[in-house]
């Protein structure tokens, strides 16, 4: 290999078949810039993509393999053991009731993230529920002023909390164990001595989280517009790589997985459609988790997010505003507990002093982690909280179903966590092992 | 390699007056003085522990220094944290390279100033950029959509390179770059600053190898013990000279290097 004195210009460097200083063969002039180099195992087209999937799997990158795995096992059990779990009707009550879990869930997985956790979303879902059966029903606001005032309420304690850690470094831990405790006692003064209030249920946000559904027209267009958004996007991604001088994804892959992303939304939107439909609060959901997924994966917040949560001193020293990036988290994941407890208690049509409390706290952090976030830090999807919150509020459903009590629920819960952090302690593991920690 | 004295008259792009460190009971710098000119390389040499990492990340902002001042582009700075040292034009590369091994190779070169199309990032033309640049280093890197904590030392330490050519510096601090480095690869890095050189750029070149240092240095700090112990102009300087500054010799070099020369006389012959 010679050495050349060509100028270094990282601004305007030149073209990516560049000067081929590499492998002094002609030949990979031609290849795009990311498939030149000679050790890269040739992967091409479908056959590719699935051993490329299989190698990511044996080096522990399991994504959100083991959850999907999961849920079919724990549906398959549920509906030999009664036939009713996986029919229409149950499956809308199963959206109903994931939904709340779910979108607390959301703000445990951006916490996770960054190599922290928040125990008190609980506490402060069920604060945020009774401050807006207090001001709304009690008080008299208007709806959207007390709903306001529980998101704020949600959004003003994670940025206490964010202060609390990036000014004295007391580890979140802590700080949301103590906030576990103090909010549930606000929650309890809050609610005052009757301690149990009913929301009109003719007011619009019983209504959203108990009788919206979309019609079957609108909810086959809106699988129509999701599909063909995502495959326009993939096109367009692929013109964008193949004019950049990347490879780019074989056409056929973009319409196979087109096709699949068509199949895995149109299967349970014909089986809601059997029953209520899909829930407008469910979609709310889902809708939530694709906007901050978008954040995380797509923005420049989420990468410093995902930064942080792999090497804090890494990102500092790149010149990431560590401190805003805390806050911004925190804030957000109380914000998400906030509005989760709204939706709660929405759907119960009911605030009293166990909003928020029992399982709900626990049910929120094992969703995430049942989804597959790393408890690590800087790994993980915003999927899980949907993966996750449909697996423990299946097991839920389906063991009322079998008029099994909580005592049995709780142990199969705990069980299904233990296995779940299992999972994730052994592919980190395997990660290192493979050189991909 | 021809080294080129810098120009006579060179203007100070960066200067340190004072500076001191310490950490608990350890007085990691004391004192320092420093001067680094704009389209030179100033090498950086001292024994382990002298204080040299110390010393650039103080300069990085990193560390804030206990005592003493910093001057950029004739301005008195305080460098609060590595954001307002990037923003200065001040690029590291750092002796543990501060890389993120859970984010790919384009994500780190890219970390806290990636490129954006409207308010998402741009990925395409980073990935493509990425290429072009780590091309230009001759890196071998075989996928730069891999965890870098998958890669080689040697691999690692090229993406911090390439991350600090990024962003228009005006003074990179290179901490040991070349210590994992191959033959071609430390060659290229050589190149690399001899360019950056020629851009007009401060260079502050960090190397325990001494052969490398007198090839692309202009000057040579010596670093002893957290205190200044000399600055040498590589033109007109010995390597012994700066070997015995660095193992603290200074104050009977003149005997030493005369009786050592005498030593290699009789072997040699
Ligand atoms: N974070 C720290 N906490 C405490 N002491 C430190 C810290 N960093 C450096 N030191 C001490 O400061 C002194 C200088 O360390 P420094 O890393 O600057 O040395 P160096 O010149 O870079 O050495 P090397 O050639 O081995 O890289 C050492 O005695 C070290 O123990
Ligand atoms: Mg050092």
């Amino acid at each position: 290999m010679t050495l050349h004195g060509s100028e270094i210009r990282p601004q305007d460097a030149p073209g990516p078949a560049g000067t081929g200083t590499g492998n002094g063969n002609g030949a990979a002039a031609e290849l795009p810039a990311d498939l030149q180099d000679e050790r890269l195992i040739a992967s091409h087209g479908l056959s590719g993509a699935v051993s490329a999937f299989t190698a990511r799997l044996r080096s522990g990158d399991l994504g959100s393999v083991p959850v999907v795995v999961g849920l079919i096992i724990i549906w398959a059990v549920f509906q030999i053991a009664n036939s009713s779990f996986l029919s229409s009707r149950n499956l809308v009550n199963l959206t109903l009731q994931t939904t709340s879990v779910g979108v607390i869930a959301i703000g445990i997985v951006l916490v996770l993230l960054l190599g922290e956790i928040d125990l008190s979303v609980g506490s402060v879902s069920g604060l945020s529920a009774a401050v807006l059966g207090v001001t709304f029903v009690n008080q008299g606001w208007p709806l959207v002023l007390s709903l306001l005032a529980g998101v704020a309420l949600g959004l003003v304690i994670g940025l206490f909390y964010g202060a609390l850690y990036t000014r004295f470094g007391v580890p979140s831990f802590v700080i949301t164990l103590a906030g576990l405790l103090g909010f549930l006692g606000l929650q309890l003064l809050v609610l005052g001595k009757e301690g149990s209030l009913n929301l009109p249920f003719d007011s619009a946000l019983v209504g959203f989280a108990t009788r919206s559904f979309l019609s079957p027209a609108l909810a086959y267009g809106l699988v129509a517009a999701v599909v063909a958004v995502y495959v326009l996007t993939r096109l367009r991604g692929r013109a964008a790589r193949a004019a950049a001088g990347l490879s780019a994804a074989p056409t056929s892959m973009i319409a196979i997985k087109g096709a699949a992303l068509a199949v895995v939304l149109l299967i349970p939107v014909i089986i809601l459609n059997g029953d209520r439909g899909v829930s407008s609060m469910f979609l709310l959901f889902v809708g939530l988790v694709v906007a901050t997924d978008l954040a995380v994966r797509r923005t420049r917040w989420g990468r410093s997010v995902v930064a942080v949560g792999g090497n804090v001193e890494a990102a500092r020293r790149a010149g990431i505003n560590v401190r805003m990036i805390y806050l911004s988290v925190f804030a957000a994941c109380s914000t998400f507990a906030a509005v989760g407890g709204l939706l709660a208690a929405a759907r119960l049509v009911a605030v009293n002093q166990s909003s928020g409390g029992a399982d709900v706290n626990l049910n929120a952090i094992a969703a995430a982690v049942i989804g597959g976030t790393s408890l690590f830090g800087g790994r993980g999807s915003v999927y899980s909280a949907l993966l996750g919150a449909l697996v423990i509020m299946s097991i839920s459903n389906g063991l009322a179903l079998l008029s099994l009590d909580s005592s049995v629920r709780y142990m199969v819960t705990a069980g299904v966590l233990l296995i779940a952090v299992t999972i994730d302690s052994l592919s980190r593991r395997s990660r290192q092992a493979h050189g991909r920690a | 390699m021809t080294v080129t004295p810098a120009p006579a008259g060179t203007r100070t792009v960066l200067a340190l007056r004072g500076i001191s460190k310490r950490f608990g009971a350890v007085q990691a710098l004391k004192n320092i003085e420093l001067d680094v000119r704009a389209g030179e390389v100033l090498a950086l040499v001292g024994d382990n522990g002298a204080g040299k990492s110390t010393l650039v990340k103080t300069i990085a902002g990193v560390y804030t220094a206990d005592d003493g001042t910093m001057e950029f582009d004739g301005q008195d700075v305080r460098v609060g944290s590595p954001a307002e040292a990037q923003q200065l034009g001040i690029a590291t590369v750092f002796q543990d390279l501060a890389l993120c091994d859970n984010l790919d190779v384009v994500a780190n070169l890219y970390l806290g100033r990636e490129l954006r199309k409207g308010r998402a990032l741009d990925e395409v033309e980073m990935e493509r950029s990425s290429w072009a640049l780590l091309r230009q280093l001759s890196a071998k890197i075989p996928s730069v959509r891999i965890p870098v904590a998958s890669l080689s030392g040697g691999q690692r330490q090229t993406v911090a390179i390439a991350r600090s050519l990024l962003g228009d510096p005006k003074v990179v601090m290179l901490d040991e770059p070349t210590a994992a480095l191959g033959v071609a690869q430390t060659a290229e890095v050589l190149n690399l600053v001899e360019r950056l050189r020629e851009r007009g750029l401060a260079v502050i070149l960090i190397s325990h190898n001494m052969a490398d240092v007198m090839a692309v240095a202009d000057r040579v700090a010596v670093l002893r013990l957290g205190r200044n112990n000399g600055v040498f102009v590589v033109s007109d300087t010995k390597t012994q000279d700066i070997i015995a500054a660095i193992t603290g010799a200074t104050d009977n070099a003149v005997s030493e290097r005369a009786a050592r020369r005498t030593r290699e006389d009789g072997t040699a012959s």
